[in-house]
């Protein structure tokens, strides 16, 4: 069987001697038009992964700083049919892997089988649903599979080796390690060496998975991106690209910082 | 059936990050909360402490007057006010011996709120509680009671404000401290195993109330009516009346003001359509796309947006009917229950209660009819003094 095309993506940066970078923008953040602008920027300048955040009105795994962003986007008119209309005109023009990541509800309203397919033919390649555990995830898996589209697990430093086995057995693509026990946006206290708990996670999670690991919540200064060489495929960057554009920033400027 | 179902609804829709506490409750439910020496101690508390069993009261002068005979359970007479604390101090009891040290909790009308707090003073554990900004404005009484058991209450400022915001908050504030904490859940919704514990606890009340109605009445109710909000007091005043076939089970929700366009609290008996919050997949108000919208009530514990999987499942399969009433006839039943049988019923109860002064002209003459009144009134005396008088000033 092929590489899926998100694995792929990570691998050819470790080629490049560096961990694969993922940042992450809501859709329609800071406005409709700025953001495909800031897509674009991402693109050309490293990111292996681009993660767009499908807005929902109570995001329970989020911080402020996106519950703030994502509200922000609701107000102005973003819904998942604008943010899959869009990507689809745009198909073709990402070397990046495209992900969507959000809750489950508005998913279910677009109708399950009607996003698998509007989502792959959109050209994305993954999928995170932040409220859908395991136990909750075959349906959607048996919804996604067909299309190729992978359904990215979110796993922590309270996740038993078991329930990374769980996980590990139907992974695709990449699988997401939350550093800190907490909601997105929540500072690492970590500098330049991970805490003992999340190396550890981290090696058992590289063990359960047989796709690449990235890690990401409280992500802050490009001198933590060293501790995780050999620990951590991949890092993901949310609330500090937000954070980033909120101060008058770009996203060209900000992987400058990290790549 | 699906572990966690009830047909169509219930589940378990969290982060991966909340499944260790999630699991580690269920495995406790199984393994603690039907050991003797549990059951000997919650039964203990709730006699000596709630001061339980709370009576059945026959309502003379209104079973007159409208025609049927009006039966109350008294939930309104447990400890706190409320039926709540005999969910809190149940789920107090089962976090203190999986080794918990604090309790969080959300709260609307702050009912839940204060039974946590006392049940979490009682059994020497700390607590905070998440309420919405707006219900922290409206329900003040109950923040200082709150405060008074030594509880932090924590206003949420994001979204609506209100009780769907705050169960956010805290379901946010259990993945970052689930080690030392239990989230004590306050009614019978949200992920898998809460609508069951809560049910489970809540029981009491329909144990309670079917054994005084054969001991009272010498038989059955006809009717067994409850206000529903998340559906804690229903689920509880209903639970051991389902297998009787005779007894007709009616949910009560919150149609706001009843104007067209207006928010409301009826996800079952209004425009409700299937869909996944706050961990559970059940009826909800949401738009087309899936964004959750905002509720209303005058009750401030009826305000919220979804409704326990179990009553999805149980309008679903016909067992249970659920209806609606607006704020005007509950503010009129708060008024008539305190004039003519001396006892101010909770505006959440005010529900129950506004629907069966409104309909007991065309229910059978001589019906027998439970009303559970879920809490009592103190807490609104100033939203129904401040209703009446814009009504007197022809608002």
């Amino acid at each position: 069987m092929s590489k899926h095309i998100l694995t792929e993506r990570i691998e050819q940066a470790h080629a490049k001697g560096r961990l694969a970078l993922i940042p992450f923008l809501p859709g329609g953040y800071p406005d409709k038009k700025r953001f495909w602008e800031e897509i674009d920027q991402l693109d050309k300048n490293g990111a292996d992964i681009i993660e767009i955040g499908m807005p929902f009105s109570d995001p329970v795994a989020d911080g402020p700083v996106v519950e703030h962003a994502s509200l922000k986007c609701l107000e102005a008119g973003v819904n998942l049919a604008w943010i899959l209309g869009e990507l689809a005109a745009r198909k073709g023009r990402y070397h990046a892997g495209i992900v969507l990541m959000g809750y489950l509800n508005p998913v279910l309203q677009y109708g399950l089988s009607r996003f698998a397919k509007d989502a792959a033919s959109a050209g994305a390649h993954g999928v995170i649903l932040a409220d859908v555990p395991f136990e909750e995830s075959e349906p959607i898996r048996a919804a996604f599979d067909p299309e190729g589209l992978a359904l990215i697990a979110l796993v922590g430093l309270n996740t038993a080796p078991e329930r990374m086995e769980l996980y590990g057995s139907v992974a695709k693509g990449f699988a997401y390690f939350v550093s800190v026990l907490g909601t997105t946006g929540v500072r690492s206290s970590f500098d330049t060496g991970l805490p003992p708990e999340v190396s550890a996670g981290l090696a058992a999670a590289k063990k359960a998975f047989g796709v690449p690991v990235a890690l990401g919540f409280g992500l802050k200064r490009p001198e933590q991106l060293a501790g995780l060489h050999g620990l951590a495929d991949a890092a993901v960057f949310g609330s500090a690209l937000i954070r980033h554009i909120d101060e008058g920033g770009e996203a060209a400027g900000f992987m400058k910082i990290w790549k | 059936m699906k572990k966690g179902y009830y047909g169509d609804f219930g589940g378990q829709f969290v982060p991966e990050l909340l499944m260790p506490p999630l699991l580690e409750l269920e495995e406790a439910m199984e393994r603690i909360l039907p050991s003797k020496e549990f059951q000997d101690e919650l039964a203990s508390e709730l006699k000596h402490f709630v001061g339980r069993p709370t009576a059945l009261t026959f309502c003379p002068n209104l079973s007159t007057k409208l025609g049927i005979k009006l039966w109350l359970k008294r939930e309104d007479l447990a400890h706190g006010g409320a039926h709540k604390v005999n969910n809190t101090i149940g789920q107090a009891l089962l976090a203190k011996k999986l080794g918990k040290t604090r309790l969080l909790a959300e709260t609307g009308a702050g009912q839940h709120g204060v039974a946590s707090a006392l049940a979490a003073a009682r059994l020497g554990m700390k607590c905070t509680i998440y309420m919405g900004a707006l219900d922290v404005e409206r329900q003040s009484l109950n923040v200082r009671r709150m405060r008074l058991f030594g509880a932090e209450v924590v206003p949420v400022e994001s979204g609506t404000r209100t009780l769907k915001d705050a169960i956010n908050a805290a379901l946010r504030a259990w993945i970052a401290e689930q080690r030392t904490t239990h989230y004590c859940f306050g009614t019978a919704a949200g992920p898998h195993p809460f609508p069951l514990l809560v049910r489970e606890l809540q029981s009491v009340i329909s144990r309670e109330a079917r054994a005084q109605m054969l001991e009272q009445a010498g038989r059955l109710p006809d009717y067994v009516v409850a206000c529903v909000g998340g559906g804690s007091n229903a689920i509880g005043a209903f639970h051991e009346f389902e297998p009787d076939a005779s007894v007709k089970l009616v949910g009560v929700e919150a149609a706001g003001r009843g104007k067209p366009g207006d928010w409301h609290s009826a996800p079952l008996s209004k425009n409700g359509t299937p869909g996944v919050l706050h961990g559970m997949r059940s009826q909800l108000i949401q738009t087309d796309e899936g964004q959750i919208l905002p509720s209303h009530s005058i009750a401030p514990g009826l305000d919220y947006p979804g409704v326990g999987p179990e009553h999805a499942a149980l309008q679903a399969s016909g067992r249970a009917t659920y209806v609606n009433v607006t704020d005007d006839a509950a503010i009129e039943a708060f008024l008539e229950l305190s004039r003519h049988e001396g006892i101010m019923p909770a505006l959440e109860s005010s529900h129950a209660l506004g629907w069966v002064l409104r309909n007991a002209g065309s229910l059978p003459r001589g019906s027998h009819v439970v009303v559970c009144l879920s809490g009592r009134g103190d807490k609104d005396l100033d939203i129904v003094n401040d209703y009446v008088a814009a009504q007197g000033e022809g608002k």
